[in-house]
């Protein structure tokens, strides 16, 4: 037996140019940024202030440098596919052979849901949501770093398979049997399994964490019905992490047991059944779909009350239609596969349904349009996001209701249309809101603000590229093109997909404004400095402590006693109705842990020794990461105390505008 | 601050406590392990899911009834359901901060779970030698792997049940070892619940007429 399992020489793609220029760049750029940290002397600050950390704050930025990061590559094969797509047309073959672009297509969708979007949302949870309950962290700090770096895994995983063997040519879905072993022999999709298994248990921790922690620990006074919009959105998004992600576990489970065992869940002999892995997987899938975006709705609601100086119009149905969709979400995932040939009374049951989740997203918007109407509406850069998506938004709705209805589902199933419909609602809903929340607790975060102009530019290219790139995908699909086609013979496609290619450079303007924003934004940062902790006149509590807040987040723990509880102590304050003076006591903080950055680094040697089938490397890892554990489990400190002279020495220095 | 506000802050800290109360962490921890439970649940149910699916597609080769000694599995029932009565007494001691008992009725619970396991294994290993193999049919993959994933649940309580007497050992009962063993007895129970729904649906359901 080979020592090294499937592993050779051979798994590097070396005839390849472009996947060896890219993942050469990749490497090169890695090398630099370690190279600069090193020489610089950012190594002890990096490792103990960040990559150790348990504070929620710090894993929430983290996070977000994550999904960002991811998000360039994720669009990088994007603009691959589509500009492939508008040369490749009749006689021409374009640039990229089937089994590279078949691998393109299915990489950016794994990357786009599991490494950027749900990075980008768990990451602003994870940032927001202890500062809005008014507490000081979340119910199990080391599990959220654990979360953390196991995401970071599978991230990594999923980007050694660009040099080192394949990605899955399955499409992000790795329907069976063309992801079992039979059809797909290559290590492509135990690539794709593993990631997201390794990724997939560290987004399940973080649902339970955040469920506990917002069912559990809020500061005194905080019922439920007080909550932010933005934690109820987060918990109903959690409440799905925990109820559907053990699916996806169990089902990946499933194929790679039929992959490296040979059992027979989902093969086409003895038995096996390839549509229950259909089912499964949407039993998931169409939950995931509001998994990300109803804490976008959340990030929604906050900005439209914010920046239109009034309270949320009509709370109570907001809340009742979030935890709708938290329902509704379940009873609907037949819609992904009409086409399966259930009877028609099934398909017509799960179209209904699927309709109906049209009525809380509706109540949703018309909340935002009348908490803005009458108000006096700033017109910064996250409610330009905000308004680009509910226009946008609406229309992607529409032809998801379109795509509700099962004989017309029998028409555009698995066409362009399809295509475009999941980006007209992914992208505004998801993305859209992600940037919004992004610019709206920048400042909370680093302490200055970003820059406004070239934070338009960026909304404006996005919103401009993303109607030309997706318009034509509209069309193309009524006209018959099926999605992940290579190459096609019907050149009159060609005008709009070459269309949609000038979209595409139009979104990457907007990337470009995006990144060129960050650098002046923090080359000017004592000029958009902010010092109040409040820079857009906020209604929640994560506006009454300084920016960036303190490990211990609030010095004393802030009593609510209404909605929107920063707002009216701030009008309390104007009245004349000063905060009794502050009695300081010292804080117990969770200790710093390098458990899961270790954990983390086992967990990719696991994955990667069982994709080659290197089995004693597995082993290895399995033991390495249990000994993590057990000295996780053994140590000595739990919690260091901060004491009460520190905390008042902050408090002095960082005067909030208003002490609660 | 006024006295309306004073009543309302005792009201609100029943459900909001101060999350520096020793008592409240205890709450939380169980609360969140219940969460952690539900999710496993659910994963069982999509291997319970999956097994309802393929019960039948055996493809020719034994089905259930054939297969399945009535015999060894109550004995393994008995096994595990007293284990959880023993897992019960463990946590009184714990809680009476008894260690002597602690370590008496930990081990009788892990020698029940363990005669559990090997009698499990003696099932699989027999149902191999007879050519009734995972890869048999499809419905041989579902039941080994959603009675086998409680099997592996099992094994990995036994682990743990080891490494929480090395925590009694060194570092005492200390409120987060105490933690960690009312998790652990969460944990135990629930796969006896598990294990109750897999005695129904697979080897019930499996030998009906």
């Amino acid at each position: 037996m080979n020592l090294l399992g499937k592993l050779t020489w051979s798994a590097i793609p070396l005839d390849q140019p472009i996947i060896m220029g890219a993942s050469g760049g990749v490497v090169l750029v890695i090398m630099a940024i370690l190279g600069w940290v090193t020489l610089k002397g950012y190594v002890p600050y990096l490792w103990c202030e960040w990559i150790t950390s348990v504070d929620h704050k710090r894993i929430g930025v983290m996070y977000i440098v994550l999904g960002l990061i991811m998000l360039l590559r994720g669009f990088a094969d994007a603009i691959m596919m589509r500009s492939q797509q508008a040369i490749a047309a009749g006689g021409a073959q374009g640039y990229l052979p089937p089994e590279h672009f078949d691998q393109i297509f299915s990489a950016h969708g794994t990357i786009m849901i599991f490494f950027v979007a749900m990075p980008l949302v768990i990451g602003l949870m994870n940032f927001a949501v202890p500062l809005q309950l008014g507490i000081r962290d979340v119910a199990f700090p080391t599990l959220n770093s654990v979360s953390l770096w196991l995401t970071a895994s599978g991230i990594l995983l999923t980007n050694v398979s660009l040099a080192v063997g394949e990605f899955a040519k399955t499409g992000w879905v790795a329907y069976p049997p063309l992801s079992e072993l039979q059809f797909s022999p290559g290590v492509g999709v135990d690539y794709y399994l593993w990631s997201l298994q390794i990724s997939g248990i560290g987004t399940l921790l973080t649902g339970i964490n955040f469920v506990t922690t917002i069912l559990k620990i809020r500061a005194p006074g905080m019922s439920y019905m007080r909550m932010p919009v933005f934690c109820w959105t987060a918990l109903a998004s959690n409440l799905m992490i925990v109820a559907v992600f053990p699916i996806l576990t169990a089902t990946f489970a499933m194929l790679l047991l039929d992959r490296y065992l040979g059992f027979h869940f989902f093969t086409v002999d003895a038995g096996g059944n390839a549509m229950m892995y259909v089912n499964l997987f949407w039993m998931w899938g169409h939950p995931e779909v509001y998994i990300l975006v109803l804490p976008a709705f959340g990030i929604f609601s906050e900005v439209a009350a914010t920046f239109s100086g009034k309270p949320l119009f009509g709370y109570r149905s907001m809340v009742a239609a979030t935890m709708a969709i938290c329902v509704l979400s379940l009873t609907v995932w037949l819609h992904h596969f009409f086409t399966m040939g259930a009877s028609a009374n099934v398909n017509a049951v799960f179209g209904a349904a699927s309709m109906i989740i049209g009525v809380p997203t509706g109540v949703k918007i018309f909340n935002w349009m009348f908490t803005m109407y009458g108000g006096r509406v700033r017109f910064s850069v996250p409610v330009l996001w905000t308004i680009g998506f509910m226009v946008t938004f609406v229309l992607g709705g529409l032809t998801g209701v379109l795509l509700a209805v099962p004989p017309v589902d029998w028409q555009v199933h698995n066409s362009a249309f399809l295509v475009a419909h999941f980006h007209h609602v992914i992208i505004p809903g998801v993305i859209f809101g992600v940037f919004a929340g992004y610019i709206y607790w920048f400042p909370k975060a680093f302490g200055f603000i970003l820059d406004e102009r070239w934070g338009r530019w960026a909304f404006w290219c996005w919103f401009i590229g993303f109607h030309v790139a997706f318009m034509p995908i509209y069309v193309v699909g009524l006209m018959g093109m099926t999605r992940r086609l290579q190459h096609y013979d019907v050149v009159s496609w060609q005008p709009w997909l070459v269309v949609a290619a000038a979209g595409v450079a139009v979104i990457f303007a907007g990337i470009v404004c995006q990144i060129v924003q960050l650098v002046v934004s923090i080359r000017q940062r004592e000029k958009l400095r902010d010092l109040t902790g409040d820079p857009w006149n906020g209604r929640t509590l994560e506006w009454s402590t300084a920016s960036p807040p303190p490990a211990w987040n609030f010095a004393v723990l802030p009593r609510v006693a209404e909605r929107d509880a920063f707002w009216a102590h701030k009008v309390r304050a104007k009245h004349g109705q000063l905060a009794q003076a502050r009695e300081y006591k010292s804080i117990e903080v969770p200790k710093n842990t390098l458990t899961g950055f270790v954990n983390a680094f086992f967990a990719v040697v696991i994955g990667f020794a069982l994709i080659w089938h290197i089995w004693w490397m597995a082993a290895l890892g399995a033991l390495g990461a249990f000994v993590t554990f057990l000295a996780f489990a053994f140590r000595e400190q739990e919690e260091v105390e901060i004491p009460a002279e520190t905390i008042a020495q902050f408090d002095r220095a960082h005067p909030t505008e208003v002490a609660l | 601050m006024n006295v309306a506000v004073a009543v309302y802050d005792v009201k609100q800290d029943a459900f909001a406590p101060d999350s520096e109360a020793a008592a409240s962490k205890r709450v939380v921890v169980g609360f969140g392990f219940w969460v952690f439970l539900l999710s496993d649940i659910v994963m069982f149910s999509a291997l319970f899911a999956a097994y309802a699916v393929l019960v039948h597609a055996t493809a020719g080769s034994p089905a259930g009834p054939q297969l399945f000694n009535q015999v060894s599995v109550a004995i393994q029932t008995a096994c595990l359901l007293a284990s959880s009565y023993t897992c019960g007494l463990m946590s009184l001691a714990v809680s009476a901060q008894r260690r002597l008992d602690t370590y008496r009725f930990a081990l009788i619970t892990f020698a029940l779970g363990a005669a559990f396991l090997a009698l499990e294994i003696r099932e699989f290993a027999g149902m191999i030698a007879s050519g009734a193999t995972p890869q048999t049919s499809a419905f041989l993959s579902a039941y080994f792997t959603v009675v086998g994933c409680h099997g592996l649940h099992v094994t990995a309580g036994l682990i743990w049940l080891a490494v929480m007497m090395a925590q009694v050992a060194i570092k005492g009962f200390r409120p987060s070892v105490d933690r960690r063993l009312l998790c652990f007895a969460l944990f135990w129970h629930a796969l006896d619940i598990i294990w109750v729904w897999l005695f129904t649906a697979v080897y019930l359901m499996g030998v009906l007429p």
